[in-house]
């Protein structure tokens, strides 16, 4: 097997579980929240050899006309909690959370994060993103309103300040010398910091774990969010997967690590992607349109359009064509639900006009704007797309989101993953133990504060990983 | 269950109390401890794997948003002694998939931690361990700590309060009054899906009842929750909910917030006096024992030895490697398995329903709850032989609660 200069594919498992990327309908469909679900999907793909298994976040139910939307798998656990018991139950998979840094505190986040990666042997990362969501604040104490501008600059305070934490123990601070009496060294975990959103100082009460700091990843797209990445991040999620699109973003982001000191391998770029296996490609095409039916019953297919127009479209069929009427700006319809934030007139016009052009009804209108299933076809297919993919640098790997809760990567893990192993792409056994052996990144954490005086920490992002479905 | 008279009595409850090395300050110099893995995984996988061995009902695991410190009231630069924590609910949940029966009861702070956050915490280990969730929610009783966060400021005790409970728990009656507020909005959260509110009917689309899933629009003095959770009702329905107090306002806050209170007493007359202290504060709060069942517990430090006298020397030698004799708010038993459980069938006979124990030294002393008391109680018919349910609740004889929005019939 020629292994010499193949580019390595790294794959990822997300979990949400929930929303319209799920179908709860096929009888195969299991508990969204037993932790039998998270435990079979985490065996599985560290069966697969992934490198981790990822879980976003949403701290609101999504509400609809006022209540809660009832339409798609709805319920998730508290992400680091459930990924402390997954720790127990794997051995090598890497276990991403994220957590907001908009309704959280440095000092209560960093010392959650460090706790993950001691129980986990060094496997924690975090996806960090923020929210000036006054909806979900209502949830908080701490309130909703964040100034779109400032929830940038928050994150990157928030960053550096969780990166003081986890730097303010030192290697053999922890001495634990019974025969000398000393237990740790004097003034272990004092920090101070004073920036823009956080004044705090004290001491820290957790020495790091094996990864030093936690794998760090960000999913920003715009301008601002690129720099972000390439400053601050170590895996940077993409929802760019077709193939010219995300070429140009992957070479436009790696581009700007150099800026940075940093080199393109200090950055992975994984877009998110579904995968649709059978025996034939004919009958994955035939699964991946089915799937995409479920997805979108004919219920889901108006509230989204509803979503959009801001009005009531009960009266309509979902089977035949698009509203004639206007949207209203009223953001009553679809709460939670980042996609549809703004631009509803434009969105109705250009939905309408490519309905007019492909003769669709409302539900197929839906789901073709839901987007298609990423790969499709039978297990060679799907290896040769991702591989191709990989080696000519459109990514470095995915994000696999299963369409079937808990077995939705059954198939990929099984008869997909061998053949990349086979192409000599993907790991046959991890290498490693900690997440950042698995992506290749140095073991050496980024000190906080990286950058110094003359090189701030960018700062900006336009888009997070909270609940976004299209 | 019957005792050795043939008379029938009510089985006992035991927990254990998890910390550091144990609860004398100088356990962690002790041979057989394991100093350097306090902060580690598999060293609580052997402990609470123990405790399940000994059937015990379930294990609490302190914590706090500081490093400890000698001093109740301020944190010290003493390094002597074991410092560093972890996070105590992760740490419950990543014991939860290597144990099957035991109650995982982990402590949180209630005062700088979001509610939200609590309330989806503790619901979530109740899943991950299947129904076998607790929760001790505290307040921050120190001011340094507050600083690690920056938003608020809580009240400085001086030496003189900290030398009397009553004198305590006087300063710090607003954040008690809040962090009862925290405890009954996720209470709230965790009632905010009805059962069955996951309904998956393919005929209308519909994967949930909405008309089950509710707002809790909780309004606290200084904070307000919308909800609902976005997390299911939990097998436990409501997680256990145990708190400790030494006073007046503690007993109140237990009486309104709590499923078990553990207390502080030091003999006999003293365990009668304080649960009728807890009686009295449940009468003021209006809690309706019949509704709400409270359980108490008693808190005792153990050093436990087969030979007699033993357990006495080696709290003595312990206390000199310290370089001060032990002390506590609760009670310090030295002595053999037997004289334990005489201890606790004594007073147990004032009302109390179980006690939680505090391990002197670990692993030493807990082993002596799980392979000497434990026996030794299930020989006076007193202890169970074997884990009659699979939850918390269900282990201390409370029934799962229905959900407060669920329309009645």
């Amino acid at each position: 097997m020629p292994a010499t200069t193949k580019r390595q594919v790294h794959l990822a498992a997300q979990l949400p579980g929930i929303h319209n990327v799920t179908v709860w309908s096929d009888p195969r469909s299991e508990s969204q929240i037993s932790i039998d679900s998270f435990i079979r999907l985490a065996q599985t793909v560290e069966r697969g050899k992934f490198d981790f298994f990822f879980l976003a976040e949403g701290l609101r139910l999504r509400e609809h006309k006022g209540q809660v939307y009832d339409l798609d798998i709805a319920g998730r656990p508290e992400n680091l909690t459930v990924l402390s018991a997954l720790a127990a139950v794997t051995t090598h998979l890497g276990l991403a959370a994220t957590v907001n840094a908009t309704f959280n505190e440095p000092y209560e986040v960093a010392r959650r994060f460090a706790t993950l990666d001691r129980l986990s042997g060094g496997r924690a990362a975090w996806n960090v993103v923020t929210s000036y969501d006054a909806f979900t604040g209502e949830n908080f104490r701490r309130g909703g309103f964040l100034p779109e501008a400032d929830r940038y600059t928050r994150a990157a305070d928030f960053l550096t300040t969780a990166r003081k934490l986890w730097d303010s123990w030192s290697d053999g601070d922890l001495k634990a010398d019974a025969a000398t009496g000393e237990f740790i060294a004097a003034g272990t975990g004092r920090f101070a910091h004073r920036g823009q959103h956080f004044d705090i100082s004290g001491r820290f009460t957790t020495p790091p774990g094996p990864q030093g700091h936690p794998v760090i990843i960000q999913s920003g797209e715009s301008d601002a969010g690129r720099e972000f990445a390439a400053s601050d991040a170590e895996v940077i999620f993409s929802k760019h997967n077709r193939t010219d699109v995300a070429r140009d973003f992957y070479r436009d982001v790696k581009r700007r690590l150099a800026t940075y000191g940093r080199s393109p391998d200090d950055l992975l770029i994984l877009p998110t992607a579904n995968a649709v296996v059978a025996d034939t490609d004919e009958e994955a095409a035939a699964y991946a349109e089915e799937i995409s039916r479920e997805l979108v019953s004919p219920q889901t297919a108006i509230a989204h359009l509803e979503a959009v127009w801001g009005r009531d479209l009960s009266a309509y069929d979902p089977d035949g064509p698009l509203p004639g009427i206007e949207p209203e700006d009223d953001a009553h319809f679809l709460k939670g639900h980042s996609v549809f934030r703004k631009g509803r007139a434009e969105t109705a016009r250009r939905w309408r006009k490519l309905a007019v052009e492909r003769n669709f009804s409302i539900r197929e209108l839906v789901i073709e704007v839901g987007g298609r299933q990423t790969f499709v076809g039978s297990p060679r297919t799907v290896a040769d797309a991702i591989d191709d993919y990989v080696q000519t640098e459109g990514a470095d790997g995915f994000v696999l989101v299963p369409h079937l809760t808990p077995g939705g990567l059954d198939d990929f893990v099984d008869r997909v993953v061998p053949i990349l192993q086979e192409k000599g792409v993907h790991r046959d056994d991890y290498t490693g133990t900690t997440l950042r052996d698995h992506l290749g990144l140095s073991a050496a954490p980024r000190p906080a504060g990286w950058g110094g005086p003359g090189q701030p920490l960018r700062t900006g992002r336009d888009h997070d990983h909270e609940e976004t479905s299209a | 269950m019957t005792g050795t008279t043939g008379t029938p009595v009510t089985p006992l409850h035991l927990a254990v109390a998890l910390d550091g090395a144990g609860w004398h300050p100088a356990a962690w110099r002790e041979e057989g401890a394991r100093p350097g893995e306090l902060l580690d995984a598999a060293y609580w996988a052997d402990l609470v794997t123990e405790a399940e061995r000994g059937l015990l009902d379930f294990v609490t695991f302190e914590d706090a948003l500081g490093l400890q410190s000698a001093a109740f009231h301020r944190p010290d630069d003493r390094t002597d002694q074991v410092r560093g924590s972890i996070d105590a609910v992760l740490l419950a949940a990543h014991l939860a998939p290597l144990t099957t029966h035991i109650g995982l009861v982990p402590t949180t702070n209630v005062t700088h931690t979001e509610p939200f956050h609590l309330a989806i915490g503790i619901a979530t280990l109740d899943h991950a361990s299947r129904g076998r969730a607790g929760w001790r929610p505290q307040i921050a009783s120190r001011a340094a700590d507050s600083a690690h966060f920056g938003r608020r400021t809580t009240p400085q005790l001086t030496a003189d309060d900290v030398a009397d409970s009553e004198l305590i728990s006087q300063p710090l009656r607003a954040l008690f009054a809040e962090g009862a507020e925290v405890v009954e909005a996720a209470r709230q959260l965790w009632d905010s899906w009805e059962d069955g509110a996951e309904i998956r009917d393919v005929a209308t689309g519909r994967f949930l009842d909405r008309d089950k899933v509710h707002h809790i629009d909780f309004q606290g003095t200084d904070f307000s929750v919308k909800g609902p959770s976005i997390t299911p009702r939990s097998p436990q329905g409501q997680p256990l909910v145990v708190s400790l107090a030494h006073a007046t306002t503690p007993y109140e806050f237990a009486a309104l917030s709590s499923d078990v209170v553990a207390v502080t007493p030091h003999d006999r007359a003293g365990t009668a006096a304080i649960l009728a202290q807890v009686a009295e504060a449940v009468e003021r709060t209006g809690r309706d024992l019949a509704d709400r069942p409270l359980r108490t517990f008693a808190d005792l430090i153990v050093f436990l030895d087969d030979e007699p006298g033993a357990a006495a020397r080696r709290k003595a030698r312990l206390d000199e490697v310290a370089g001060s004799e032990l002390a506590s708010d609760a009670e310090i038993f030295t002595g053999t398995p037997a004289e334990l459980a005489d201890l606790l069938l004594d007073r147990r006979s004032t009302g109390l329903d179980g006690f939680r124990l505090r391990p002197g030294a670990l692993p030493h002393d807990l082993t002596g709850i799980t392979r000497g008391l434990v026996p030794e109680l299930q020989r006076r018919g007193v202890f169970r032989t074997e884990y009659a349910s699979t939850t918390l609740r269900g282990h201390l004889g409370l029934a799962r609660p229905t959900s407060r929005y669920a329309k009645a019939g």
